[in-house]
């Protein structure tokens, strides 16, 4: 029971940091169809921006400035790299922002070295917020999902209920009327990219303290949010917010259960003998297979429903 | 307008088979040139490197997949191979060492079918982050099961198997040499011959417009499959032949790097010319070996490099060059010249002091430990001191600036000539 509860907490604060990633990703791709590979780089830029900030003025101004500071070399990114790239097709565009990817990781490595820096949570979050049987919950973790579902409610609130969310839902489907109608698309555009990656930048900061500010942390969070936005089904913004908190909750479980096939047959009652072929494939238990879990769902997904699991269009 | 003329049988096209003999050729002399040991092992490292990205082409080239982990199937092919050379060691199987590169090939076309059953269901940017999730699945399995991939230290071999036949071991480098360019050499006509059947054409067409192949009554996703399959088969014979190579193969072979750098060449040559892929397999491996022995910040060159291309030459360098021959050939390289001379000092004069910059910082934030000085084109500079920064840094934005201004008539001259003589060679016809 502890167990059940503490991983179902410590999986929805992971699926959220998720969620605030793709979110980005998803509405930057659903409007300019442009998938940004270098999506995980703002957010390591977030992080490190953070550390940055928060050991000169400190962690509550870095919380405001980091991700606007991202969010301002995302639009600077648009505007003078993505923009002339439009020209040629989506195809090159995904290749510009995967060379942006591998600049960034340098760029970071020749300002803050190749090793991870002490980004440390600030001590007003330290600590246990409460105590679950025995298992004490950080409160850092529930400051984690408070800003995750904060950003989840304002995204809703801009999209729905300002002029806007409006222009940017209309650009969404109809770029040529909304134009017609006055409105600066490609500036739009610019604002939802440099917004996107500003969301990237805040899960950065809110992130970079929670797990390693390093420069492999781009790598090893940018293929699980691409899956996630499969996964959710391409475009759909609550299917990005459904696949993050499955994958979040299906690693947070893996990690901590050492089930596997050979388990089973035991409790079925026959056993299987140390030298068979196949043994190592039956002995794998669900912790040694937690880092492929993610990719396994995303061949289930495509295979079982290839739009995803909340998408409305075949990619 | 003129009548459309049909396609005729001619019995011998010379300049092919030029073309195809002077390859022939090229590849037989290349180690009398370049004879060091290092140049030999960076030629044959250059023949693997060269047949993937010719295999990776076929997909992102000619047709429009663009796919993050194409080094699966190289990989695997190298797994495979590597447990072949083993057991041929063994005399288990009765395989000689030339014939390798087929079980890699072999076994990069298994997984071909595989993977690519579930990847080609989708296409553009959908078909790009399946094929990612599949190269992380892989490389995560490879650490899974140890048995077979070797866990973190790989798989290896001794390539010396059985009696020499005619006095060929393949332990001497060269021999190995040799064995990739033959290799190269079948695989590159293989390739382009696929380029040009049917089943070729009708990949193009689904590159360029998928609805209207589909009303035509072809099965887009069938080309894709296929296109996929060989292209496996060739990446496998690569990953074979670099199994041949090193006599190691890790779970490197399968990672997400190494797709992305078949990527990166690939790019850089340009996808639009059949022999792109070769061209950026020369440079991209060059840049890779020869930069990183001069500076730790050849990675951030690259993928500069990489991003100027996408962004002011999308068909790579063979499309520089063929235009330039074009242009050549069309006597009006005199009219380009002054300003081509013109943005090229610029950008030479940007890009010094970028280096400069660059390497300063790297030394100031990597090695500063060393002392601060370092060695900088044969000059010795102070990173403590502000001048050298100062003097970079306006060195840069004067090339910047100069940029700037001197693009301008660049582009205009530019597009002028190549309108002119798009419309004599219209003219011609």
């Amino acid at each position: 029971m502890e167990f059940t509860i503490t991983s179902i907490l410590n999986g929805l604060s992971y699926g959220l940091l998720l969620f605030m990633l793709s979110a980005g990703l998803t509405l930057i791709f659903s409007m300019m169809g442009v998938l940004n590979f270098a999506h995980a780089s703002f957010y390591m830029l977030g992080a490190y921006f953070g550390y940055a900030i928060s050991t000169t003025i400190g962690f509550w101004p870095a919380l405001i400035i980091a991700p606007l500071m991202v969010g301002l070399i995302g639009a600077g990114v648009e505007r003078y790299g993505l923009r002339s790239v439009h020209k040629y097709g989506h195809i090159p565009e995904l290749l510009f922002t995967f060379g942006l990817s591998y600049v960034i990781v340098e760029l970071v490595q020749l300002i803050w070295g190749r090793a991870a820096v002490p980004y440390k949570i600030p001590a007003e979050l330290d600590g246990p917020l409460f105590t679950l049987f025995t298992t004490a919950f950080p409160i850092y973790r529930g400051f984690m999902m408070l800003v995750a579902m904060l950003m989840l409610v304002a995204i809703y609130l801009v999209l729905k209920h300002t002029r806007i969310g409006l222009v940017i839902q209309a650009s969404l489907t109809h770029p040529d009327t909304v134009e017609a109608l006055g409105h600066n698309v490609p500036r739009v555009f610019m604002l939802v990219f440099g917004g996107g990656c500003a969301l990237a930048g805040l899960a950065g900061v809110i992130g970079g303290n929670a797990f390693v500010t390093e420069p492999a942390m781009a790598g090893t969070v940018g293929s699980i949010i691409f899956v996630v936005v499969v996964v959710g089904g391409m475009g759909s913004l609550s299917g990005a917010l459904l696949a993050s908190i499955l994958i979040g909750q299906i690693q947070t479980f893996a990690v901590a259960l050492d089930w596997s096939l050979l388990s089973f047959i035991k409790l079925m009652g026959s056993s299987v003998a140390v030298d068979a072929p196949y043994y190592r494939v039956l002995s794998l238990t669900l912790s040694e297979m937690a880092p492929i879990l993610p990719y396994l769902l995303l061949l289930l997904v495509l295979i079982f429903r290839p739009k995803g699991l909340l998408g409305n269009r075949e990619g | 307008m003129h009548a459309l003329r049909p396609i005729q049988f001619k019995p011998l096209n010379l300049g092919r088979w030029l073309v195809w003999t002077a390859f022939a050729f090229m590849l037989m002399a290349a180690p009398k040139i370049f004879s060091s040991g290092s140049a030999l092992s960076i030629l044959s490292q250059m023949g693997t490197v060269m047949i993937f990205a010719l295999s990776y082409n076929m997909l992102l080239g000619q047709s429009g997949m663009l796919s993050f982990g194409h080094a699966v199937y190289s990989g695997l092919g190298a797994f495979f191979a590597i447990h072949a050379i083993n057991y041929a060691g063994n005399g288990v199987l009765p395989i000689p060492l030339s014939l390798i590169p087929l079980v890699g090939g072999c076994a990069g076309l298994i997984f071909g079918v595989l993977f690519g059953y579930v990847t080609t269901k989708r296409s553009g940017t959908t078909f790009a982050m399946i094929s990612l999730g599949i190269v992380e699945l892989v490389f995560a399995c490879s650490l899974m099961f140890p048995g077979f991939f070797g866990g973190e230290g790989g798989v290896a071999a001794n390539r010396v198997i059985g009696k020499p036949l005619f006095g060929i071991s393949y332990g001497p480098q060269i021999e190995v040499y040799y064995l990739i360019a033959f290799w190269l050499f079948i695989s590159t006509i293989g390739m382009f011959a696929i380029a040009h059947t049917p089943l070729g054409r009708i990949a193009n067409a689904v590159r360029d417009n998928p609805e209207r192949v589909e009303f035509i009554g072809y099965n887009t996703r069938r080309v894709r499959y296929i296109m996929l399959i060989l292209s496996a088969f060739f990446a496998g014979i690569s990953g074979g032949l670099s199994a041949i190579n090193f006599e190691i193969v890790s779970a490197e072979n399968v990672s997400v790097l190494r797709s992305g750098g078949v990527l990166l060449f690939t790019f850089i040559g340009g996808i639009g010319f059949f022999f792109g892929p070769m061209l950026g397999a020369i440079v991209g491996l060059l840049l890779t070996v020869l930069l990183s022995e001069f500076t730790n910040a050849w990675q951030l060159y690259l993928g500069v490099f990489f991003i100027c291309i996408v962004m002011y030459a999308p068909g790579g360098l063979a499309s520089l060059i063929m235009m330039t021959v074009r242009v050549i050939a069309h006597k009006k390289f005199k009219r380009i010249f002054p300003s081509l001379l013109l943005v090229s000092i610029a950008s030479l004069l940007a890009f010094s002091g970028a280096v400069m910059l660059i390497e300063m910082m790297y030394h100031l934030t990597l090695e500063s430990a060393n002392g601060s000085t370092t060695k900088l084109m044969g000059y010795v500079v102070d990173t403590a001191v502000a001048t050298p920064w100062i003097g970079a840094s306006l060195l840069f934005l004067l090339g910047l600036i100069a940029v700037y201004f001197a693009r301008q008539p660049f582009f205009a001259v530019w597009g002028d000539v190549n309108a002119e003589i798009e419309h004599a060679m219209k003219g011609a016809h």
